[in-house]
């Protein structure tokens, strides 16, 4: 079991918690995810690292309220414990020799792109930071993103906060005006990064991704979490537990995951009604 | 006086078209009256050709001598002595190329129902004894195991026996390995594999599960941990897929998505906590015992119509004779000598959003023939020109292998594998780094739960010489 030593509500639909998981405080790295359950018969759902602390021995994540899991996640509280908690899983980002780069984060993954900005700005990188959300409301992470950046830039599809357009209306601009970057590092939604990538193609700047599929082991046994590379021309398969989450933005294709990421869409509303029925039943 | 029936004893089962709609299990089991009838078929003879074709060496005249005594606590005792996981290996184990096709009686008429036995009289033990193992005296060393699966299980017993300090490192947040994730619960219960792992807890085992060898933790850092040895029993891993279009189409599962799916995250229940496609018409592809668990899993989760394909013919079908006649009493309709050449896909070019975009919808197949064997001696199945043809299908499952999991060798220095990321070992189950050895399908690739329990048996003896020098 899994002790919950911390909660901050972000926002209304995203938490940030602190689990209690000395083995994967000591190993995670940006980049890589563990794998929950909440309670007994639970689902168990992937969640990339949004921080650790080696000496308490304590993992940060950050999730949004989405589903069934994430509700019936958001209703423990500090001193509750969770049924487990594995990791660190996948392969963590590749920061070495990188001098200069721009992260985009889009939504809740601007949590995930945190620590790999933070590790950077450690490593004494350049880094500018582009981060986007709906709305002002769903804003998350400014001062941290601030502090580790030497250029930030927060954009809201609405306009209600700072800049208003999506993250890709800056990254152009930066391109346009001839800056250019070692790498371009996206996180958040496949449709988001999918245009980061684009955006980059023509500068040719290495653009890399994480991918966030459906999964179930987590440690490369069930496959579920397959998507297509393109590769000089060859269709190639590759898994995102063991070879992700990151991969080369111009070889993925995103089309495909952004479909295999429905296949239970009706189920999962049921079942998140359902959780949030439960709940208020209980209230 | 000596049961000189030709034949065994029949095992009771569900009726076929009863159990095809529920996840109970199928055989029932012999009665204590059966067993004793089916006891007094063994001649007990003097060289004992039967132990020699078990992996583990069970003492089997000896135990069914004790069921003829009508000491089943006895029997349950002699099988202990060399198996950890009697009520497992009495369900699973393809007795008709082990123990069996070694039995004198098999010669005219059929073997003795060796493994019916075996079941018996571990489930007999389970519902009459409440003895527990006891732990053996702490001899002072401490070992570390990699996987629950069947290999890992047995290489810990056996070393627990033998006054050993073993933890056992699962992946997965349930102990068991294969025997909870991969076997339906209709041919191996999860109580029954939970039992034979409280045992080896009562036998002083420590079971560390949500930890991932080669992630959470390495082998180097076990040794660094005070484990003097380490047994990788960490399975079979990544599953192949056939690289035609259409497998990343929604409703193409791998076997071990599809079962894991079902049995681990139990996705057969009413309402489920973790989705899967159920009802429908499914194909899936592939000739081996897995294909067989995941077409009897789809037709149970409610499937109209469910089709083995498979492209060689009958008598090639790599899956236990038993599985296949229980798969075809239940309704699974065999379509034999086609492969797939695409798998098809909803797509509806005038509205994007339709939720129907990207379901598989049919599978493409070939007829094939059979033609020169191959280098293992098996026909070659080569396609038919221009014999195309559909069928409808609503959910596809790829039961066509795995390959080796990666995440134990990029990690572990100085473990050598070989050219398809299988582990390395020697005659007693030794990899090339001091201390470690491995077993069961990381090593073999996709095998029997007893070879692997063979190999975990093989790895205590050379791990007990290692540590006793």
């Amino acid at each position: 079991m899994y002790k919950i030593v911390e909660k901050v509500s972000l926002n209304p639909t995203v938490t940030m918690m602190q689990i209690e998981a000395p083995l994967v405080a000591a190993k995670a790295e940006p980049g890589q995810f563990i794998i929950l359950r909440v309670d007994a018969d639970g689902e168990r759902i992937p969640l990339t690292v949004a921080g650790y602390d080696r000496e308490k021995g304590t993992v940060k994540i950050i999730f949004q309220i989405v589903g069934a899991t994430t509700e019936k996640l958001n209703h423990k509280n500090v001193g509750d414990y969770l049924q487990d908690f594995v990791g660190p899983l996948g392969v963590a980002t590749h920061l070495d020799g990188l001098k200069k780069v721009c992260i985009v984060g889009g939504g809740v993954g601007c949590a995930i792109a945190l620590p790999i900005a933070q590790k950077l700005h450690e490593l004494g990188a350049h880094v500018t930071s582009i981060i986007g959300f709906r709305t002002k409301d769903l804003l998350i992470l400014e001062d941290e993103f601030r502090a580790c950046s030497d250029e930030l830039i927060v954009m809201t599809d609405d306009g209600s906060y700072s800049r208003e357009g999506n993250v890709t209306v800056p990254l152009k601009e930066l391109f346009e005006k001839g800056e250019t970057f070692d790498e371009v590092i996206t996180i958040g939604p496949l449709i988001m990064m999918k245009f980061v990538v684009l955006a980059c193609q023509p500068t040719g700047i290495p653009c890399t991704v994480s991918m966030n599929p459906i999964m179930i082991d987590g440690t490369g046994m069930c496959g579920g979490c397959r998507l297509t590379l393109n590769q000089d021309g060859k269709k190639v398969t590759k898994f995102a537990c063991v070879d992700g989450p990151d991969f080369n933005g111009y070889e993925v294709d995103f089309d495909e995951a952004m479909s295999r990421g429905t296949m239970y869409v009706a189920f999962e509303r049921h079942a998140y009604e359902e959780a949030c029925n439960l709940f208020k039943e209980v209230k | 006086m000596p049961n000189m029936s030709l034949t065994k004893n029949p095992m009771p089962s569900q009726d076929p078209l009863v159990r095809a709609h529920n996840f109970n299990e199928v055989a029932i089991g012999y009665s204590e009256e059966i067993a004793l009838d089916e006891a007094q078929r063994c001649l007990h003879c003097k060289n004992m050709p039967c132990v020699s074709g078990c992996p583990v060496n069970v003492h089997i005249p000896e135990f069914i001598d004790k069921i003829k005594e009508g000491d089943f606590e006895g029997a349950y005792q002699v099988i202990h002595e060399t198996s950890s996981l009697p009520a497992v290996c009495g369900r699973v184990c393809p007795q008709e190329t082990q123990c069996e096709s070694k039995c004198i009686r098999g010669i005219k008429g059929e073997p003795v129902g060796i493994g019916r036995l075996e079941r018996f009289v571990a489930d007999w033990h389970r519902d009459h004894s409440d003895q527990k193992p006891e732990p053996a005296p702490f001899n002072g060393h401490k070992v570390a195991v990699v996987g629950s699966g069947p290999s890992g299980l047995t290489c810990a017993g056996d070393l627990a026996k033998l006054g050993y300090k073993v933890t056992v490192f699962e992946a997965l947040h349930t102990a068991g390995g294969v025997l909870v994730y991969g076997i339906p619960e209709f041919r191996l219960p999860k109580k029954i594999v939970q039992q034979e792992v409280d045992n080896l807890i009562a036998m002083g085992v420590d079971v560390e599960t949500n930890v991932v060898i080669g992630k959470t933790l390495t082998i180097d850092e076990l040794f660094e941990q005070g484990y003097e040895a380490v047994y990788v029993g960490s399975g079979a891993g990544l599953p192949n897929f056939m690289g035609i279009p259409g497998e990343s189409l929604k409703g193409v599962y791998s076997a071990n998505e599809f079962l894991t799916r079902s049995n681990l995250m139990k996705s057969y229940l009413d309402d489920p906590v973790t989705p899967i496609m159920k009802g429908g018409n499914v194909a899936v592809v592939g000739g081996g015992n897995v294909a067989m668990d995941a077409a009897r899993t789809a037709l149970r989760l409610g499937a109209d119509n469910v089709y083995i394909v498979y492209r060689r013919s009958e008598e090639e079908l790599p899956a236990r004779r038993e599985e296949v006649e229980h798969a075809k009493e239940e309704g699974i309709i065999f379509k034999l000598l086609n492969n797939p050449v695409e798998i098809l896909g909803y797509n509806n070019p005038d509205d994007r959003r339709d939720p129907k975009n990207g379901f598989v919808t049919g599978m493409k197949c070939i007829r094939m023939e059979l033609g020169e064997p191959d280098e293992r001696g098996r026909r070659r199945p080569v396609p038919v020109e221009g014999s195309e043809f559909v069928i409808d299908v609503d959910t596809v499952v790829m039961a066509i292998g795995t390959s080796p999991n990666p995440l134990i060798k990029n990690t572990t220095a100085g473990l050598d594998v070989n050219g398809h990321g299988g582990i390395i070992v020697d005659d007693n189950g030794a990899t090339s780094k001091e201390g470690v050895y491995a077993g069961g399908d990381a090593v073999t690739g996709a095998a029997t739960v007893i070879s692997a329990m063979g190999a975990g048996k093989l790895a205590a003896k050379s791990i007990h010489e290692y540590l006793s020098k």
